[in-house]
């Protein structure tokens, strides 16, 4: 795998030849090239990582969804593109929200489909351009984007075969004991001051003998 | 039948009145989900015209289990299970990408004990044939052969029970982790597999003799479901689908993981890209496999499967029995899990099937802040109107079959 000066190189040339296209370019972990891109500029973008020869970046390997509710845009779209002729890969990011839509980028790869069909599913992320926005994992009629962060992890509904009425019925979810999601988080974990405890920590600042969270 | 094919209704006056005309208007049908060469729950709409196939529309989903959402409720340990079930064909190779990307966000990569990736490496060529027998053979048996499969079968038997050995069981057998494997190797298994290397030639050469020269088999797949390697990339093909177009790539070789920079493969390519180079493809694989699967045993040193450090694997019980710290250890692995420092990844193996990925996003706590699952499956299936379009409808389930499609994980 190429080292992180080199993908430091490339993202730059990416940067420059794109121009404002792409916001922000940095290597992840000093493996991974990320790029974040304006969407309303997304298919340009693409087309220019495919077809020159300097990126080559033949194939969409993977598109997907994510949920950040805390932020403006809580939507981030995420490409994974891979180059076989210079073996090289970049992550592109987009983000979003409910009501705007992305790019699709169905011109550029006909892979793209189902990927963009499946962000739609999961998360409601609309695309721009797609002609098959039909729902690809959920059942026929369902209603909702299960892979949100609000949406629960048990679902809306259940389904049971009713031997009365001879047909697969749906029913809101009805739990014998409530879910319960359990916080194994400890409260300590990277604390280095405990409640109390702050004389103490701070001697041994002074001291300069603590020891930072161990990662 | 020399009878003439339009649309719309017959007439029965003219110069032509003594030919009959009939109405050749495309009809529907429904091809699945329970249908035996579907390999699994695979709803097929075709459009017909006659025989021919105009339009394929896969329905997928009938499997969906809902993994990338229950991942994100489980602790890092906790989701490895639900790996397994992804591809059941091909669990350990599932494994490997969430274990991989697992230790690349924990920045342990490298400390890793050699043994286990070693062991490790050893069991994803094990795995690559365990999957490639199933899909040969069924995919043989889709074509008319039932002999290939009934043989397969007994050899997957033998893998299996090496799986079992390592991990308790056949098939979900939850045996990589973070920072090495579950447990060591039984006493005595080195052998057995190594024996069992000495005898799967000659099956292999059986297998070859029932099936790559048989003419109705290449009846059925010669010239079926031709790709270009252009065609394949726009597609996202990876994998044996991938190689049989003729693009030499192969992610053990291009971006080595694990312990394959150090083992001596060579890569099957195929030229025509149709479905008898997908087979000719994955028959030559598995003999790189046991080549591989050798060169493995032969690396093996005893030494520690997992790694040092006991904020992310177990004490040993006897260490549990003494120490308090290793029983406060134990507790917390179990209860807390370990905390995954921020970042996301997109690592990715040689899956069996072609480039299984996971995109993780870790949020810094002990769950996983998003898991997605790149299957390799997915995207071949995608591509199936693009492959069967023109093609008679026994040829479709050629094309199934040479894709290698598996359901557990294409749905997810």
């Amino acid at each position: 795998m190429a080292d992180a000066s080199t993908l430091q190189a490339l993202g730059a040339t990416i940067a420059e030849a794109a121009g404002a296209v792409v916001e922000e370019v940095f290597v992840e972990r000093g493996a991974e090239l990320v790029l974040r891109a304006r969407r309303e500029q997304l298919v340009p973008l693409m087309l220019m990582l495919r077809d020159d020869p300097r990126f080559a970046f033949e194939q969409v390997m993977d598109i997907c969804g994510m949920d950040w509710p805390e932020r403006a845009e809580r939507f981030e779209v995420v490409y994974n593109l891979l180059s076989l002729a210079l073996n090289q890969r970049v992550r592109v990011l987009v983000s979003t929200d409910e009501a705007t839509p992305v790019p699709s980028l169905i011109a550029v790869w006909p892979a793209a489909t189902w990927y963009e069909r499946e962000a739609w599913d999961m998360y409601g992320i609309v695309f721009e351009g797609q002609t098959d926005l039909r729902r690809l994992l959920t059942d026929y009629g369902f209603e909702g984007h299960p892979l949100r962060k609000d949406f629960p992890l048990t679902g809306h509904v259940e389904v049971r075969y009713d031997e009365s009425r001879k047909q697969v019925v749906y029913e809101p979810v009805a739990l014998t004991q409530d879910f319960r999601s359990f916080d194994f988080l400890s409260p300590w974990e990277g604390m280095t001051t405990l409640p109390g405890d702050e004389k103490v920590h701070q001697i041994r600042t002074e001291r300069g003998q603590i020891e930072g969270p161990k990662s | 039948m020399t009878t003439e094919l339009v649309s719309g209704l017959p007439q029965m006056d003219g110069p032509n009145a003594s030919q009959k005309l009939f109405d050749a208007e495309t009809h529907t049908i429904n091809f699945g989900p329970q249908h035996p060469a579907a390999h699994g729950v695979l709803r097929l709409i075709l459009e017909m015209k006659g025989e021919v196939v105009e339009r394929a529309d896969p329905h997928i989903g009938l499997l969906h289990r809902g993994t990338e959402k229950l991942i994100e409720y489980k602790t890092y340990l906790q989701a490895m299970p639900y790996m397994d079930r992804l591809d059941y064909v091909s669990p350990m190779c599932m494994e490997h990408s969430f274990v991989l990307a697992t230790e690349r966000l924990l920045g342990i990569e490298n400390d890793v004990p050699l043994r286990a990736k070693w062991i490790r490496t050893m069991f994803a060529e094990l795995t690559r044939i365990l999957n490639h027998l199933l899909n040969v053979t069924t995919y043989a048996l889709d074509v008319g052969a039932i002999t290939p499969s009934l043989w397969g079968f007994e050899q997957r038997e033998h893998l299996l029970e090496f799986y079992e050995a390592v991990g308790g069981s056949h098939y979900h057998v939850n045996y990589f982790r973070a920072g090495g494997v579950a447990k060591d190797l039984p006493a005595g298994l080195e052998d057995k597999i190594g024996a069992w290397c000495q005898r799967f030639p000659k099956f292999l050469d059986e297998l070859e003799g029932l099936l790559t020269q048989n003419r109705i088999f290449k009846q059925r797949t010669v010239d079926i479901g031709v790709m270009t390697a252009e065609q394949a990339m726009s597609w996202g093909f990876s994998g044996p689908c991938l190689r049989a177009s003729g693009c030499a790539w192969d992610l053990r070789k291009s971006q080595p993981y694990e312990m394959y920079d150090q083992l001596d493969f060579e890569i099957p390519v195929g030229v025509q890209g149709d479905c008898y180079d997908r087979y000719l493809v994955r028959m030559q694989e598995m003999r790189q496999s046991l080549r591989m699967v050798e060169q493995c045993l032969g690396h093996i040193r005893p030494g520690p499967v997992k790694i040092a450090d006991h904020k992310i694997s177990p004490p040993s019980r006897g260490e549990m029995k003494r120490s308090m710290e290793s029983l406060i250890h134990h507790f917390k692995l179990y209860t807390e899990g370990y905390h995954v420092p921020e970042g996301a990844t997109y690592t990715v193996t040689e899956a069996p099937k072609g480039e299984f990925g996971v995109y993780m996003v870790a949020d810094g706590t002990n769950r996983p802040y998003r898991c997605k699952i790149r299957a390799p499956g997915f995207a071949h299936l995608q591509a199936m109107e693009a492959l069967s379009k023109g093609h008679m409808l026994a040829d479709a389930v050629s094309i199934i079959g040479s894709l290698d499609i598996v359901f557990g994980e294409i749905d997810r």
